[in-house]
């Protein structure tokens, strides 16, 4: 199972990183994504399907600074 | 025995370092001690010793005297290896500006500062500018500050907002860049753009320090090989909400502190 955050998402297999950031409502303008230890390009994330290996972490990025 | 006093090999005949001191200095209780970066009073054995600063407290360095003085209480070894280094730093604001102050303290031999903004009256409610800094650029500004805090630091600044199209061309010469945005937007796109294609440079970013939350739970995360992010990930600025010094200095420490590590050759947390 895809691990995600932390936290298995079995429903995450087989949807695009696309897909899956709006299901869970993150802004792809305030994002990073960093799938098995690298940080992913803006247009991979229609491209890219999740599999059950992966490990991924969203990074939210809050304002302030 | 020959001991290294003020950078100097000396030939003497004292054992101990008041005994030391007092050959060079006679009775001035103005003159203190520093042991291998350690600030001292104690007696100690000058056989147990690396190096001695002494500095006057009452008279003002020379030359040859400022650069060593300013860089005594650092950890031993620790000077030459950030005076090798360069560090470039996005934005200069209330992170931007503080993690350049301790950097620039620490000795870094380079910083890139780059920000497109001029200092206004807000912004001293947690950025390190002074009154007198009003209306000018925050690169001059910042430019400014360190050249009276440690003139030995390169200061290249870059009067630039930094976007999409850019961001190679502004980091192309920079291996370490610390991401000290204010809008979340930028600081997504900086992560995105600089490390999706690049696996040599190293980002420290940083995401939720507003407020006067517990200090606690601002941390730092490593989360790829080159991508280390500081700050609760959650407290956003926002109406209601704003940025306060105290904890925005703390995210800014961690940013610093996890660039000087990286320096160092730590690249665990």
């Amino acid at each position: 199972m895809a691990k995600i955050n932390g936290e298995i998402e079995q429903y995450a297999n087989g949807m695009t990183i696309s897909e899956y950031v709006s299901y869970k409502g993150f802004n792809k303008s305030y994002i990073a994504v960093e799938i098995n230890g690298k940080i992913m390009s803006k247009s991979d994330f229609n491209n890219y399907t999740i599999t059950a290996q992966d490990k991924i972490e969203i990074v939210n990025f809050v304002g302030g600074g | 025995m020959t001991i290294t006093v003020n950078k100097q090999r000396i030939d003497t005949m004292a054992t101990d370092v008041f005994t030391l001191k007092h050959s060079i200095y006679g009775n001035n209780d103005n003159v203190i001690t520093i042991v291998d970066g350690f600030q001292t009073n104690e007696n100690l054995t000058l056989l147990d010793i690396g190096e001695i600063i002494f500095i006057d407290k009452t008279k003002m360095p020379s030359e040859n005297e400022m650069e060593y003085m300013l860089s005594a209480r650092h950890t031993p070894q620790v000077y030459d290896k950030v005076k090798k280094a360069r560090v470039a730093i996005a934005g200069l604001g209330g992170l931007g500006s503080n993690v350049a102050l301790a950097l620039a303290r620490t000795g870094v031999g380079t910083l890139h500062l780059i920000d497109f903004d001029v200092v206004e009256p807000s912004n001293l409610n947690r950025q390190q500018y002074f009154i007198s800094h009003l209306g000018k650029n925050k690169t001059d500004a910042m430019k400014n500050i360190i050249s009276q805090v440690n003139p030995y630091v390169n200061v290249v600044t870059d009067n630039v907002k930094i976007t999409q199209d850019n961001v190679s061309t502004v980091f192309e010469q920079d291996k370490i860049i610390c991401e000290a945005f204010d809008n979340k937007e930028s600081k997504a796109m900086l992560v995105t753009e600089l490390l999706s294609d690049n696996t040599d440079k190293v980002l420290i970013s940083a995401s939720g320090m507003a407020g006067y939350e517990s200090s606690n739970t601002i941390v730092t995360r490593k989360i790829t090989d080159n991508f280390y992010l500081c700050g609760d990930g959650v407290t956003g600025a926002k109406i209601g909400r704003g940025l306060m010094a105290p904890r925005v200095q703390i995210c800014a420490g961690h940013e610093a502190n996890a660039i000087l590590r990286i320096i160092l050759g730590e690249t665990e947390l």
